[in-house]
């Protein structure tokens, strides 16, 4: 008899979409934090299929931190304006100005931890019930026991002992006022899947995560992108160098790689071959060996 | 790790009792697949050395939380991953406390497949029962018995062969379908991704290569066509004025364009004018896709409402039978009302009756005690709201599986299995 059989990729695929469509089925403000990084282009890109002919049932996102690329912002709004999705964005700077947080200072500043606070004032400030995000479970050892569904408090919070079973593919989004879900759509994706999905599809992504010269700094082992917004150390200086980005995040805690991979084949295999995870050069995983969990517990991405 | 795209993925979840070398062995499956990265690897070997130990301890690569770092134990269900060239691997790490049965369930409910750890010095135990039983129950279609530990009994084929029938024994009366028997030892490497040469006595494979063969594309159902449908697609456009596709991921069966259909519960019939996903028409597809569906006629469908076909339709009824595994402090007691959900569909539900609970580990039935408390098996008999369509569980996993849901906490307090 002829087997009916799907490849992971179909298989994610279909996984991701059923997990979206959930989301639009029980929640009323369901949001899609989208930051221009290729977990969240592909979280979003998906949500277009799942819901094609009719426009992405999720307002878009976007946390500010004011650190950015400016070639993630510039890539964030055409792919906005294409998907026609309708974007909101918070600016950490806001949070800053209203005293809600307070800027740190030294030269390993940075607004990373900053963003927690935003976000969680924007998902009070727009009643969001469900906060659709790109994290994966292979990112990080915190991220492995997350859901696809992941329950929050009334204050944003994150409890990794409290959390609901989630059996087959029954996913219970019911909450009481003020509380909110989290959704993982790509919980079981990893870089490798994601990166071979966009070849596959061929979706456009940020050119720096492409080989590319740039203006850099070594700290602590870790290549960063020289801007206005890092201050460099005593024994700091600028230099060129031909990198890549593996993630995007917040300018002054991304960490680059020499790479001179140049198109997505080039990708493919340097994720494959590499013996580095993609957040090995993220300053604000290191801090200390528990840092994202302590970050998620607050209430971060 | 793998290049190719062209790869299926197999879900396995492990099991075994604390110390029987669970995170050692995925340590080791993770290390001998070089899926470890440096970074981690260095975390790992700093961790190590700060407990004092002078090499590389494999079971730290799968150490999770702050919480259960201080305890040294794994509290919840974490999830790995790593491919080779013939496949993904998503493993659901269940820890092997007897107060979380929860969690083993949690990860039985999407497994391929169940490995399960004995210590080869201590052959199986009351915890090997239940882990086997829970697989059993929640129809996990494969199981491997990793006799764990071999170094320590001399790589006796005896002590291996003891253990066999032993768990065969005990198995038999169980309804698993495929189970293999590997004797390793996760710390040395022994059959699990390199064969062992300190028992030539054993012909089988190792572990590695019956993960990466195990036939699974059989696992779900492809005869009994079920759609329940997840959302309704209406995009009310300039461009698609009058569209209405209906959106969910196929349970079970092959759909065609074409297919003549019955919309349950209203028993209105019509064909499958085109199925596929965004911009891609397909001509068939199963389970597990996630498509959208479009109707030759105008009929009223919703979400919970089912697609099937009209000479294979499935159960349907308001008094269901059910196993149950109970994830709550507060017992399920006859009487006691819930939410009831079921595919796409969600109804309340009142307890009829407890007919028993199960003793998991002698598989004996209780049937003086009628209360469920948390992490109790057992079955039940409920009445519902309104009608479900369903198949029993053995039939098909996704329509014959509920969650049961405090309308108060609105905790997920139950799993259910239609009998
Ligand atoms: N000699 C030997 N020791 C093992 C083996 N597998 C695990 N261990 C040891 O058994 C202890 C418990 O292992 P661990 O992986 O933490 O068990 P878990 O509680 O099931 O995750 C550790 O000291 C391991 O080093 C094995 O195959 N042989």
């Amino acid at each position: 008899m002829f087997s009916y059989n799907l490849d992971h990729l179909r298989e994610l695929e279909a996984e991701s979409i059923f997990v979206l469509r959930e989301v639009a089925a029980q929640f009323e403000h369901p949001v899609l934090l989208f930051s221009g990084g290729k977990d969240s282009i592909v979280a979003s890109y998906l949500a277009r299929k799942a819901f094609y002919p009719a426009p992405i049932p999720f307002t878009f996102l976007h946390v500010d931190t004011g650190h950015n690329f400016p070639e993630t912002i510039r890539f964030r709004d055409e792919w906005v304006k294409e998907l026609g999705a309708e974007l909101i964005v918070r600016y950490v700077q806001d949070s800053i100005d209203k005293g809600r947080v307070s800027e740190e200072s030294g030269i390993h500043a940075s607004r990373n931890a900053l963003q927690t606070t935003t976000l969680v004032d924007a998902i009070e400030e727009l009643k969001v019930d469900a906060a659709i995000g790109g994290a994966r479970r292979d990112e990080e050892k915190s991220r492995a026991k997350e859901r696809f569904f992941s329950h929050r408090d009334e204050f944003g919070q994150w409890e990794p002992r409290n959390q609901r079973p989630e059996l087959w593919s029954l996913f219970n989004g019911h909450h009481r006022k003020g509380e909110h879900f989290r959704i993982f759509p790509l919980s079981n994706w990893t870089e490798i899947d994601i990166w071979q999905y966009i070849k596959k599809e061929n979706i456009r992504v940020p050119e720096i995560y492409f080989s590319h010269e740039r203006d850099v700094f070594v700290r602590e082992g870790n290549i960063y992108a020289f801007s206005d917004f890092v201050q460099l150390g005593k024994d700091e200086h600028v230099s060129r160098k031909v990198i890549r980005f593996r993630t995007i995040g917040d300018m002054t805690c991304t960490g680059a790689v020499e790479s001179v991979a140049t198109n997505l084949e080039d990708i493919i295999r340097e994720v494959a071959t590499s013996r580095y995870t993609e957040r090995g050069s993220r300053i604000d995983d290191q801090r200390s060996e528990t840092s994202l969990e302590d970050r998620k517990r607050a209430g971060y991405f | 790790m793998m290049h190719s795209s062209d790869i299926d993925i197999l879900r396995f979840t492990t099991c075994g009792s604390v110390d029987d070398g669970k995170s050692t062995l995925i340590g080791r499956m993770l290390f001998d697949t070089k899926s470890i990265m440096e970074d981690q690897l260095q975390a790992v070997k700093s961790a190590s050395a700060r407990r004092g130990m002078s090499g590389l301890d494999l079971s730290l690569i799968t150490d999770g939380l702050k919480a259960e770092r201080e305890q040294g134990i794994t509290i919840d269900v974490a999830y790995r991953y790593f491919s080779t060239n013939n496949r993904k691997f998503i493993i659901s790490d269940a820890p092997g406390h007897i107060q979380y049965t929860r969690n083993m369930v949690t990860g039985a409910s999407s497994s391929n497949l169940a490995l399960i750890l004995v210590d080869a010095r201590k052959g199986v135990v009351e915890q090997t029962c239940r882990h086997a039983f829970i697989a059993s129950l929640l129809r996990i279609p494969h199981l491997v018995l990793c006799i764990n530990k071999m170094d320590l009994v001399d790589y006796n084929q005896d002590i291996y062969q003891s253990i066999v029938d032993d768990f065969r024994n005990f198995s038999s009366r169980l309804e698993v379908q495929d189970v293999q028997y590997i004797p390793i030892s996760a710390l040395n490497g022994d059959n699990v991704v390199h064969r062992s040469e300190n028992m030539p006595w054993y012909q089988g494979t190792t572990l590695m290569y019956h993960l990466e063969h195990v036939h699974i594309s059989s696992d779900l159902n492809q005869i009994d066509c079920r759609f329940p449908v997840q959302y309704v697609i209406r995009p009310r456009s300039e461009k698609f004025p009058d569209y209405r596709g209906y959106a969910g991921r196929i349970s079970g069966g092959v759909f065609r364009a074409g297919d003549p259909v019955m919309v349950l519960p209203s028993g209105f019939t019509s064909r499958i004018k085109s199925i596929g996903l965004a911009e891609k028409e397909l001509e068939e597809a199963f389970a597990p896709m996630s498509v959208t569906m479009t109707l030759e006629d105008d009929i009223d469908i919703s979400r919970g409402d089912m697609i099937v076909r009209e000479n294979n339709v499935p159960q349907s009824g308001q008094d269901i039978e059910l196993m149950i595994c109970w994830f709550n402090k507060r017992a399920l007691q006859s009487d006691s009302r819930y939410l009831l959900q079921h595919t796409t569909h969600e109804v309340r539900c009142q307890v009829k009756e407890v007919r028993y609970k199960m003793d998991i580990t002698t598989l004996r039935r209780i049937q003086q005690d009628p209360a469920l408390g948390m992490n109790d098996i057992g079955r039940i008999r409920i009445r519902t709201t309104q009608p479900l369509y369903y198949d029993s569980y053995r039939r098909n996993r996704y329509t014959g599986s509920v969650i049961f849901i405090d309308e108060q906490t609105q905790e997920t307090v139950g799993a259910g299995m239609i009998i």
